[in-house]
């Protein structure tokens, strides 16, 4: 019952996806060179970092391609969490004026990060012809990838929106989490340094399995298992499904509160 | 259901408030984390916070077809209907069916957004009211005709003045046309040109045999367009039936509670502390009957009303900066400048400020203002009270007012030097 309401509300989740795009881009003079930037910057510090002064691993690609393909996934997920987290605040005025599903909210805000992530995506070529790696079929798994990652992020921000409509404090502590869960997550460095007796621990994490599933596809070679991917997809399931419930729960007091 | 198109039974809502912090739930969670360590026996959402009952066991029907003017006092709960009615937020108990498709118009923009051009915002308000995208693909050019906007449709609204904006806003609304309308309050917009053509439109809507729910403090559009009035008085039906008489007998009531009274316990823009609060203005003439003005040259008292948490031990200040239209502040007056201290107050009370013949030109006023306990800002309200003044004897030879003589009258006379 509910999925069909969401369904019938579609357009205004197309809309409200399209207007986050669209302000952007337009608020700013660089408009998609930030968006190609951000990551190749981010990359190119985690490369000498990580790479160059501390000599860590690579799993034998460039250590900028390395890292780009790490960046990639995780900006996507960084994104959606930070904008689908924060965005039934800011979208206040909206859901005390207005009846709508909520869950529209997060999910459409989600979304609009990803064309930010396809620039980036086309963007990686270049990289790709600098350092004449070649593609490879792997590459077909990204969709689905992109996918498992947006489940995750916004069955994440399901929790913390539905939350920050009593408590502001779970916006101020986004940014926080999102940064303890980057250095949680092989995004700089290669999983392969986690030391044994922590790896169960660390493969709880969902990012782990994406990530890495990604360079997989993007470098063509490295670690990937069906485990990992598989646990990603259980705990990112658990998590979506479990914030659509609490929040659904919620959800009924939001225009009182907010 | 013979085409019943609303029908409210027994319907409550409450708010709780916590009186603390003024919101309607603790804002952070270390309030709430504190607490429950400082009165661990207590729950969470416990009895610290106030009940305010906005609905009160309201129960009518409306028939399809029918337009249904909304009237009441300001916080008497028809904003608090019309969000039940449309499903923004959800009663405390009794039920609110409704038959057919709802499209509710609480405020005029929600949703705009300034960067944006109006095309943008057409589609992106238009959604957001409930429009699927080719409904508004068909309606593009009627709406963008009736907002009058054309020129500027693919500028940023930003550029825009803000009536042009507000119009826009309206024509996305007004093209709206669901089977089942709620209207809030929002004809106060515009021009009055523009407000004619709204009502205008409003009025095709009600005869188009849709149902509308109309609320308004405008009784010459509620009586146009409506044929059943519903009165709401503090969230219970007052009255229920034709309109005029509703409206009459409203109008009544309203005129002995109110009219020449100023609530500003409602206000919630005001900064200082809050150890006293506003809650009422009136003015009155020298024998303390009420005045809907102020007159030249008359003697006149500026009367506030105001509430505290408990008797106030200390010296309160009251201050009461007269402006102009433009907010520019033409007279203070204060009981710091009287030096008339005003000590240990009871926690509510009533305080005149006297004026023996009272200075300013016949116009429209706005009054800030303000109180300070032991120089601690208590209460500040800006553009608290409407002053309408009224010429009236000021000098014993009455001249038709000029704008060049300015706004204020006093006292002087004229002699020859020998
Ligand atoms: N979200 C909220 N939290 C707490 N109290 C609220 C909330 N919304 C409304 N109230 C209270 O409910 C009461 C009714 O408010 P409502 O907005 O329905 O009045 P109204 O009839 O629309 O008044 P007006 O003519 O000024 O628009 C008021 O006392 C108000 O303070
Ligand atoms: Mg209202």
């Amino acid at each position: 019952m509910s999925l069909r309401e969401l369904w019938s509300y579609r357009d205004l989740f197309w809309i409200l996806a399209w207007r986050d795009v669209k302000l952007r881009y337009k608020q700013t003079a660089l408009g998609v060179t930030w968006v190609i930037l951000q990551p190749i910057l981010t990359s190119g510090i985690f490369a000498v970092i990580f790479g160059f002064l501390a000599e860590l691993p690579s799993d034998g690609s460039p250590y900028m391609l390395f890292a780009f393909a790490g960046t990639l996934p995780w900006t996507l997920f960084a994104q959606s969490l930070q904008r689908a987290g924060t965005s039934l605040v800011s979208g206040r005025e909206l859901v005390s004026k207005v009846y709508f599903p909520r869950l529209i909210l997060p999910i459409a805000s989600s979304f609009s990060v990803l064309v930010d992530f396809l620039v980036g995506l086309a963007s990686i070529s270049v990289l790709f012809l600098i350092y004449q790696v070649p593609l490879t079929w792997n590459i077909l798994a990204i969709p689905g990838l992109v996918l498992a990652n947006l489940l995750i992020a916004v069955g994440v921000s399901f929790w913390v929106s539905a939350f920050s409509v009593h408590y502001r404090d779970f916006i101020y502590a986004l940014p926080f989490l999102v940064q303890a869960w980057m250095y949680a997550s092989p995004v700089a460095y290669a999983s392969s340094i986690v030391p044994e007796e922590w790896s169960v621990l660390y493969s709880l994490n969902p990012m782990v399995g994406i990530i890495e599933g990604f360079r997989w596809s993007l470098l063509g070679h490295g670690l990937f298992s069906w485990l990992s991917i598989g646990i990603s997809l259980a705990v990112g399931l658990l998590v979506f499904f479990s914030g659509a419930l609490v929040f659904r729960r919620i959800e009924r007091g939001f225009a009182d509160v907010i | 259901m013979n085409n019943l198109a609303i029908s409210i039974k027994n319907l409550c809502k409450v708010y709780r408030i916590d009186p603390a912090t003024g919101n309607t739930a603790s804002q952070t969670l270390q309030e709430d984390l504190m607490g429950l360590v400082k009165r661990p026996l207590r729950r969470l959402a416990s009895s610290v916070k106030q009940e305010v009952w906005a609905l009160k066991d309201i129960s009518f029907d409306v028939r399809a077809g029918e337009v249904v003017g909304l009237i009441g006092r300001n916080g008497a709960g028809k904003s608090t209907l019309l969000k039940v009615l449309s499903r923004i937020t959800e009663p405390t108990s009794g039920y609110a069916d409704i038959f057919g498709r709802v499209g509710s118009l609480l405020e005029v923009g929600t949703g705009f957004h300034t960067e944006l051009t109006g095309r943008e915002n057409i589609y992106l308000s238009g959604a957001i009211l409930g429009m699927r995208k080719i409904e508004i693909d068909r309606k593009f050019d009627l709406i963008v005709d009736f907002s009058g906007v054309g020129k500027y449709i693919e500028t940023p609204v930003k550029r825009y003045s803000s009536g042009m904006a507000v119009r826009l806003a309206f024509a996305v609304a007004a093209h709206l046309d669901p089977e089942i309308l709620l209207v809030d309050e929002v004809l106060a917009v515009g021009d009055a040109a523009f407000q004619k053509k709204c009502l205008g439109k409003m009025g095709e809507v009600a005869e188009g045999g849709r149902t509308v729910v109309f609320v308004s403090h405008n009784m010459a559009a509620i009586t146009s367009l409506c044929k059943r009035g519903v009165w709401l008085e503090e969230g219970c039906v007052q009255a229920d039936g034709p309109v005029r008489q509703v409206v009459q007998d409203y109008l009544v009531m309203a005129g002995e509670l109110d009219e020449t009274k100023t609530n500003l316990a409602s206000r919630t823009d005001r900064g200082g502390d809050g150890r006293l609060r506003f809650t009422e203005f009136q003015v009155r003439n020298r024998d303390g009957a009420p005045l809907s003005s102020a007159v030249s040259g008359e003697p006149v008292d500026l009367v506030l009303s105001y509430q505290a948490q408990g008797d106030i031990f200390g010296t309160t200040s009251i201050h009461f900066w007269i402006c102009d239209a433009f907010g520019k502040c033409l007279i203070s007056l204060s009981s710091l400048f009287t030096g008339e201290d005003l000590v240990n107050l009871p926690a509510r009370g009533q305080i005149a400020l006297h004026v023996p013949r009272f200075p300013l030109r016949e116009g429209r006023y706005f009054v800030d203002l303000g109180a300070d306990i032991d120089g601690v800002k208590a209460d500040r309200v800006l553009k608290a009270i409407q002053l309408d003044v009224t010429t009236g004897a000021y000098y014993p030879v009455q001249q038709p007012a000029h704008p060049k003589d300015g706004d204020f009258l006093i006292e002087h006379s004229w002699r020859l030097l020998e």
